[in-house]
């Protein structure tokens, strides 16, 4: 009887996200550290800053309303970028098949799968818009860069997920091909491929959104497409063609967002 | 009537040949691949691509790689010191953009928005965030507040939050309605309901998705500097104009460390989390 009039006089308390009140209160401090020291420690030009707000107001009085004037410079610019994804994308998938099978820990040899991890490791790692640097320098401004640099965006993504589809393949099919003789290429052709293919239909057509996308943003460093005349419309300050651009890249990237995803649905 | 059809059915199925597709799946599968082909044809024919470049660039590639071999280590304090902006840049940008998600997942969920109009508000800022990449970001706010790392941070913050914002709130959409219903049948408010209900049912996914974003954020602060926005991108813009092309190498070495490590520590804090 007694313990029940004790309970009623406590009171329920959230229990906290971290049990260990050392670990909690450590983390929280540290947090707090971290964010003060990166905030005082980062270079911020606090000047120049203070002038944003009315240059913030000046863009944007520039930029509307966005002006569809150059609309055919805007055409020419998407169909640019669109042709830089459509050719990256074939090319891409086509270096990509053979990395990925390179790259399968169950049917590549012990080197070759080294060598292919390492291809996609390091088409991976950098952001699209270092390697299109790197591929202007190489052979100039304009839409070939671009091509280049989703080809090598496209292999890191494609090949590392099919790669991983090819890991999880049934080795049945395969035993099976081999029972009755068949080569190594043979195998690969009747036993791998048929299990591999929907996935690799799904990812091309990712892809080839993925590198629409991207080829908007390359431009910006000088490989063809929209994101150059984006960067031009910015260079001379014409904020409302900027605009324009910037609304027909939403449209368009949602436009594509929801046709590959239609596509997808239906293959899955 | 049965025996007159009986020999010839066994003949006509053992003359049948297998097909893996119908007609119609055939002709379909036709379809597809001559559009594939015709894209592919209409693209390359009209593209304007000046061909003996194309011919010369492994020429190129080979003469560039020659140049930047071996890497350079001179003023490889600039570039630790530079790389760490870049990962402050990430990290801090991060940490902003989670705080500043959770608000905008919460009216952009389906069960927790207060009405229709907040609802369409917060899916707007979702899809505007989500479709301007952090570069075409970054390039608004230097326009506006200078070169510096105070856009980077700024371009990062705004391309997050979309991404945040989208998961967390498909999370909140898929929280077990009980606890809510328990909450308000013993009368709590709404920040009751919001702090001892929903928080702690889409804890997890907060915690992943932030790593799974900060891991991003790295990558894409590493660009960041070439429009201007902070980071070791600028230095790495610099080393390509003056043609260091060792520099470079080192510079590229020292991003392709930061991403593995980046991933890396992202990948043991998911596994520690959830």
């Amino acid at each position: 009887m007694s313990s029940t009039v004790q309970s009623t006089g406590r009171t329920w308390k959230k229990p906290p996200f971290i049990a260990n009140p050392v670990l909690r209160w450590g983390l929280l401090i540290a947090t707090v550290a971290y964010v003060w020291w990166a905030m005082t420690s980062l270079p911020f030009d606090w000047d120049r800053i203070q002038d944003g707000v009315p240059r913030a107001i000046r863009i944007f009085k520039g930029a509307f309303p966005p002006s569809f004037i150059r609309g055919e410079l805007l055409f020419d610019g998407f169909m640019e970028s669109i042709k830089i994804a459509i050719v990256s994308t074939l090319l891409g998938l086509a270096l990509s098949v053979p990395i990925a099978f390179a790259s399968a820990s169950n049917i590549a040899p012990k080197w070759l799968y080294t060598i292919g991890r390492g291809v996609i490791i390091v088409a991976r790692s950098f952001h699209p818009v270092i390697v299109a640097i790197l591929f202007v320098k190489a052979v100039g401004f304009g839409p070939l860069a671009g091509i280049l640099t989703l080809t090598v965006y496209s292999i890191g993504f494609v090949a590392k997920m099919l790669a991983e589809r090819i890991e999880e393949i049934d080795w049945g099919q395969v035993e099976a091909i081999r029972a009755a003789g068949g080569a190594t290429f043979v195998t690969l052709l009747y036993a791998v491929i048929p299990q591999i293919m929907p996935r690799q239909i799904g990812l091309s057509i990712y892809q080839l959104d993925s590198n629409l996308r991207a080829s908007a943003i390359v431009g910006i460093v000088g490989a063809g497409g929209i994101g150059s005349t984006l960067l031009n419309a910015f260079g001379r300050y014409d904020y409302d063609f900027a605009l324009a651009i910037t609304l027909c890249i939403i449209g368009v990237i949602l436009v594509s967002e929801a046709i590959s995803g239609r596509i997808r649905r239906n293959l899955w | 009537m049965v025996a007159t059809t009986q020999p010839t059915g066994p003949d006509a199925i053992a003359h049948r040949e297998w097909s893996r597709y119908t007609t119609k799946e055939r002709w379909r599968r036709y379809g597809v691949m001559a559009l594939v082909a015709l894209a592919v044809v209409w693209s390359l024919s009209t593209i304007n691509i000046i061909w003996p470049w194309l011919w010369d660039a492994p020429e190129q590639m080979g003469d560039l790689f020659a140049r930047m071999f071996p890497p350079s280590l001179d003023g490889w304090k600039d570039i630790a010191w530079t790389l760490l902006e870049t990962v402050n840049i990430a990290t801090i940008a991060t940490f902003f953009a989670v705080f500043l998600s959770l608000p905008i997942a919460l009216i952009a969920a389906q069960n927790t928005t207060p009405n229709r109009f907040t609802l369409w508000l917060g899916r707007f800022i979702l899809v505007s965030s989500r479709s301007v990449n952090t570069i075409i970001w970054a390039l608004l706010f230097v326009a506006v507040f200078g070169p510096g790392v105070l856009a980077g941070i700024l371009a990062i913050i705004f391309r997050s939050l979309g991404f945040l914002g989208k998961l967390l709130g498909e999370a909140i959409e898929e929280i077990d309605r009980a606890p809510i219903e328990a909450l308000e049948s013993v009368g709590a408010s709404r920040f009751k309901i919001l702090i001892y209900g929903i928080i702690p049912q889409v804890m997890p996914t907060f915690f992943a998705v932030s790593i799974l974003r900060w891991d991003i954020n790295l990558r894409e602060s590493t660009v960041l500097g070439l429009v201007g926005a902070g980071g070791i991108g600028i230095i790495l813009q610099g080393a390509i104009d003056t043609f260091a092309w060792q520099t470079v190498a080192t510079i590229l070495l020292a991003i392709i460390g930061l991403v593995i490590i980046g991933e890396a520590i992202s990948a043991y804090l998911r596994k520690k989390v959830i």
